[in-house]
């Protein structure tokens, strides 16, 4: 076999592992996105009877709460960003972090001074290796989100909005993510959780509360008191906010992974076909080559003998 | 036909329990409270311990709801809560594993998880 003849075999063999293996991440990963899109559907009922009752007290009634009311000149924001902890998803890290630099340009250039709080390596990494500042970071649980982990990660969040302004606290509450809107579509999307826009706000659209907008509603008896519905209410709905969001992001990038892999797998489909075609013509090249020695041999061969016959 | 309410048990995760009942006894920070059919419009906060169901066909439901939310209003009554676990969803030994080691470390939270479990269990309120 030929020098080159064997090169081109080398990277075909070494070109079909690889498809194997991008063809295996493509499968796992579209299996992991119907899991994902369970969990969001499992976990929307609870997200949406909270949407409504968030709604509820704050147009119900009059009570003005730190969470609820907008601060005529905020200073601070914290803005977390959600990315995933393993690449080989495309675009899906970087999309939402463009998103989370778009939105800090937006809020800075409107006076604010913005906290980053990070979810996943790859957003971290990003950060660090501009050495900007990240008030905060976790990483480990993007692909399977539980409820803990977005309780751990509002607990902070929390804090900040409650914590005076002058003594570190935060005036609002942004949060980006990418959206799963369909197996093809992901959109990075940043939205504003506290203060609550209600009334015409585009912010609470995402997630069902869509159908609680238009609807009267009643009005209720508090117990034990508006505020202190309020009170516990508000972390509960950050929190499931963010778990929301989690589980969108993941199935986000299980749907990325699927894509990128699956241009992965078939361009390594591409490459071996032309890597095939040149080995062919390698192939026959050399048999032309041996072909024609041979006739070149025989003749020469023939020409020997006929000249020593004279 | 006597008159129902719709009820819903959601945990953050799932939807525990959905149905039809005739009577809804919860625990909200300022004690029990029943809801029945045609009841003002409610919103509490509910205290972790047990919530009993009476259904319409008879039936009765215990769940063990830590923390959360009852809001009623339209005769539709949801109950909403991180952690929600129904009676015989409970795995009893285990709930009395952790009251004792929850009563050794005295750690007054998980106590009162794994009692709250218990008294579901038992049907006691």
């Amino acid at each position: 076999m030929g020098a080159q003849l064997r090169v081109y075999k080398r990277r075909i063999r070494s070109v079909t592992a690889t498809k194997k293996i991008t063809k295996a991440m493509e499968m796992i990963a579209a299996s992991r996105i119907v899991k994902a899109q369970r969990q969001v559907a499992a976990s929307t009922p609870y997200a949406s009877e909270l949407t409504r009752a968030v709604t509820a007290v704050a147009t119900g009634s009059k009570t003005k709460h730190a969470l609820t009311t907008e601060v005529a000149n905020p200073v601070r924001a914290a803005v977390l960003l959600i990315t995933s902890d393993r690449g080989l998803a495309g675009g899906y890290s970087s999309n939402a972090i463009k998103a989370a630099d778009k939105l800090t340009e937006r809020l800075r250039s409107e006076g604010k001074e913005v906290m980053t709080y990070i979810i996943g390596r790859k957003g971290v990494s990003y950060y660090e290796f501009r050495e900007r500042a990240v008030a905060q970071s976790w990483t480990g649980f993007t692909d399977s989100p539980t409820y803990a982990d977005a309780k751990m990660v509002a607990a902070p969040l929390i804090e900040a909005v409650q914590q005076d302004t002058a003594e570190g606290g935060v005036d609002e509450l942004h949060i980006v993510f990418t959206e799963f809107v369909s197996m093809m579509t992901q959109r990075p999307v940043d939205d504003r959780l506290l203060p609550l826009t209600l009334a015409g706000g585009g912010a609470e659209a995402s997630d069902g509360a869509a159908a609680a907008k238009d609807e009267i509603l009643p009005l209720y008896d508090f117990e034990p008191s508006a505020e202190g519905v309020l009170d516990a209410l508000l972390p509960r709905y950050v929190e499931s906010r963010i778990y929301n969001a989690l589980l969108q992001s993941a199935a986000s990038k299980h749907a990325a992974t699927r894509r990128a892999m699956k241009s992965a797998t078939d361009n390594a489909g591409e490459l071996i076909k032309t890597l095939s075609r040149l080995a062919n013509a390698a192939r026959q090249a050399e048999i032309t080559q041996e072909i024609s020695e041979i006739v070149g041999g025989a003749s020469a061969m023939a020409d020997a003998t006929a000249g020593s016959d004279r | 036909m006597a008159a129902e309410l719709h009820v819903e048990l959601v945990a953050a995760d799932r939807s525990v329990w959905s149905g039809e009942a005739t009577l809804v006894i919860a625990r909200t920070a300022s004690g029990d409270i029943g809801v029945m059919p045609g009841h003002q419009p409610l919103l509490g906060v509910l205290e972790s311990g047990p919530v009993t169901i009476r259904t319409s066909d008879g039936g009765t439901v215990v769940a063990a709801v830590h923390g959360g939310f009852v809001s009623f209003a339209d005769d539709k009554l949801s109950l909403l809560a991180e952690i929600v676990e129904l009676s015989d969803e409970i795995d009893v030994q285990r709930a009395e594993r952790a009251l004792e080691r929850a009563k050794a470390e005295t750690d007054a939270a998980a106590e009162r998880r794994a009692d709250v479990r218990l008294r579901a269990v038992a049907g006691v309120h």
